[in-house]
């Protein structure tokens, strides 16, 4: 059994890869049961009937949803896309204009408040991995302790700092901007809560670079600044982009952070914020709350299935050991 | 007559909201072009010193405007919290122990207080154990890639989505035959003629809320300890195998301490997301029907009631409910650099 090669690893997290190493196969077998599997496939059913009956209920008419069930979609397959144009742009809520506002508020909220953090958690997790300087340890633990903080904590004294200003005594440490009614608020917030875990993630990944590759840079002459751009960028792509595929969900898909900051207007509120109040007031209208959901699950779906790979890889980057 | 795609995509077009939106979107990508722009000029004028300043004006450069946000945007408002706790609404008057006093006496706080507690230690517990359970039985399963993908896909479902989902699943609505909801159909199935309206019946409804959370964060659990699993050298298991350990000791004198470090993390996180029940919690019930935690209590007392103090009180109770992961975390990760 243990003549097998061992090639599998953490890279291929939800590969089918056939060839199990050795010491899986051992514990596998050691759990080999009938019914094992069947209690892996009910499961399977159970996780996929809800978001199939939300998909099927988002596609039927109004008066079949109200009479019975989303099974029978099966056995009277009357589907079309009206929902999803009412919910769009009719306004079939009840409220003027339809979700098409708030979706477009999701996109543009979650794009720039993906690529800020980024980019500046990888500027730090550089600096404290190879730019070693007195206290730079205190301060990489500091960071990766904040990361705990629920950012309920944080809410308050944020939302008044951006309205307010914040002031010593009487005088104005950082005046009052006016950012209300603009994704400024948004982006801030999100990015500084994503800076933590952002920093930490990469700061593994990027203190991991061949030590003497860095240093054939620095005795060519290269500054920090142009090792920066031309070796640890280009390298760390693979867990830039998984980092990136996870803030973007997160951001999108996220509720108190754009309640606290957005408000509730269709100038700069997302589809989650809309959601919530909706899912309030209009239970009844199953036909148009699963549409609106799904519609709000799409980009989160596309996403992970286009680029479930490096996603995985991303998340087992900080949490494996070993 | 059903909507077909191209008249979808056609009313798009036509809508007066297309303008806006690409107005909005411009403006968004407007302002990442302007931060990756003033990045670069700085890259470029900072790149230029060399000698003593090169150094320091990296650190300062690389490791400024991180710290300097961090400082902003957690570090101080996580000071002030902690100050806000103690005065009154308008931070005016200074009011000592009194909204903590509040927080601990009230009959529909101790509600929430129960509440939260129960979320952070059923919903994570429940997430990681059934994930350990799968991770052990997909992996000697064929097409085992199907099946972890359906079970971790809702991960990437927004928590308000995936309540809207299954509010659907406990929706309790009458038709002319029965009720609608898939819950109540299969009850009805299996026998139970009159199934309770599930949101409304108290403490069930906390469970059922609980198994949103378990739906979204089992299939993380999942690839995570697969992953770990794997990991194990061959050696320690075929060691163990030879000294006759076999089925359940095997998993929990070999499996289980090789992996105990993961399964920490697995769990920590998962506690961490359960954080935001907040979600669920809003979108299937706004707190009713005694359902309320401590994250709704304190965005409704601070952001709607406007009781600033003591929205600030239950988030300083929140944090000192999750400060034990705090200090297990650095404690951990300590003894990680140590060896390294």
């Amino acid at each position: 059994m243990s003549s097998q090669t061992s090639d599998q690893t953490a890279d291929r997290p939800l590969g089918g890869d056939s060839r199990p190493l050795p010491a899986v196969k051992a514990v596998r077998k050691s759990f080999s049961s009938p019914l094992g599997s069947l209690f892996v496939i009910v499961i399977t059913v159970l996780w996929t009937i809800p978001t199939l009956g939300l998909l099927a209920t988002s596609l039927r008419p109004k008066k079949d949803v109200a009479a019975n069930g989303w099974w029978n979609v099966f056995a009277h397959p009357d589907v079309g896309l009206s929902n999803y144009h009412t919910v769009l742009f009719e306004g079939g809520f009840g409220v003027s204009g339809g979700l098409m506002p708030y979706l477009v508020n999701s996109l543009a909220i979650s794009i720039p408040a993906t690529i800020f953090p980024l980019v500046l958690a990888a500027m730090a997790a550089y600096a404290l991995a190879w730019v070693r300087f007195r206290g730079s340890d205190t301060l990489f633990f500091l960071i990766f302790a904040l990361q705990v903080v629920p950012l309920q904590m944080a809410l308050i004294p944020l939302l008044q700092l951006f309205s307010g200003g914040a002031h010593l005594g009487s005088v104005t440490v950082i005046p009052a901007f006016d950012l209300s009614g603009t994704y400024a608020p948004v982006w801030l917030a999100h990015t500084m809560f994503a800076l933590p875990l952002a920093t930490f993630l990469l700061h593994n990944f990027i203190s991991q670079l061949p030590r003497d590759l860095m240093e054939a840079a620095v005795v060519d002459g290269a500054s920090h600044f142009k090792i920066f751009r031309s070796i640890v960028l280009p390298l760390c792509a693979p867990a830039l982009a998984s980092f990136a595929i996870f803030q973007f969900l997160w951001v999108w898909n996220d509720l108190l952070v754009a309640l606290t900051f957005a408000g509730g207007t269709p100038e700069v509120a997302p589809m989650t914020v809309r959601l919530a109040q909706l899912s309030g007031s209009f239970g009844g209208r199953w036909e148009l709350l699963t549409a609106g959901a799904f519609l709000s699950i799409i980009v989160p779906l596309l996403v992970f299935f286009g680029l479930q790979r490096y996603f995985v890889r991303g998340l087992l980057a900080g949490s494996v050991k070993g | 007559m059903p909507f077909t795609g191209a008249q979808l995509a056609g009313s798009a077009l036509a809508d007066s909201s297309w303008n806006d939106a690409v107005i909005k979107l411009g403006n968004s990508f407007g302002a990442i072009a302007g931060f990756l722009g003033i990045l670069l000029v700085i890259f470029f004028v900072a790149g230029r010193a060399t000698g003593r300043l090169g150094r320091p004006l990296a650190i300062a450069v690389f490791l400024g405007p991180a710290v300097l946000l961090l400082l902003v945007g957690l570090v101080a408002p996580l000071v002030r919290t902690i100050y806000l706790s103690f005065f009154s609404d308008d931070s005016s008057r200074f009011l000592g122990g009194k909204n903590y006093g509040w927080a601990l006496t009230n009959d529909s706080i101790h509600q929430v207080l129960l509440n939260t507690l129960l979320w952070l230690v059923v919903a994570p517990l429940a997430a990681t154990g059934l994930g350990l359970t799968l991770a052990l039985l997909v992996d000697r399963m064929k097409g085992q890639a199907v099946y972890k993908s359906l079970i971790f896909m809702p991960m990437a479902i927004s928590l308000v989505g995936a309540s809207i989902i299954w509010k659907f699943v406990y929706d309790s609505r009458e038709s002319s035959q029965s009720q609608i909801g898939l819950l109540s159909q299969t009850a009805i199935w299996l026998g139970w003629k009159h199934p309770p309206n599930w949101i409304l019946s108290h403490p069930l409804n906390n469970f059922l809320l609980m198994a949103v959370m378990v739906w979204v964060q089992t299939g993380f659990a999942m690839v995570v300890l697969s992953a770990a699993i794997k990991a194990i050298p061959d050696e320690v298991t075929e060691a163990a195998r030879l000294d006759g350990a076999r089925g359940l000791r095997l998993f929990w004198y070999v499996t289980v301490p090789m992996i105990r470090t993961t399964l920490v993390v697995v769990l920590t996180t998962v506690m961490i997301v359960t954080l935001k029940a907040f979600d669920i919690v809003r979108t299937m019930t706004g707190g009713n029907f005694g359902t309320q935690v401590l994250a709704n209590e304190m965005y409704s007392q601070s952001f709607v009631q406007f009781n600033v103090g003591r929205g600030s009180a239950l988030a300083v109770i929140l944090f000192l409910a999750v400060l034990p992961l705090v200090g297990y975390n650095i404690v951990q990760l300590r003894k990680e650099r140590a060896t390294r």
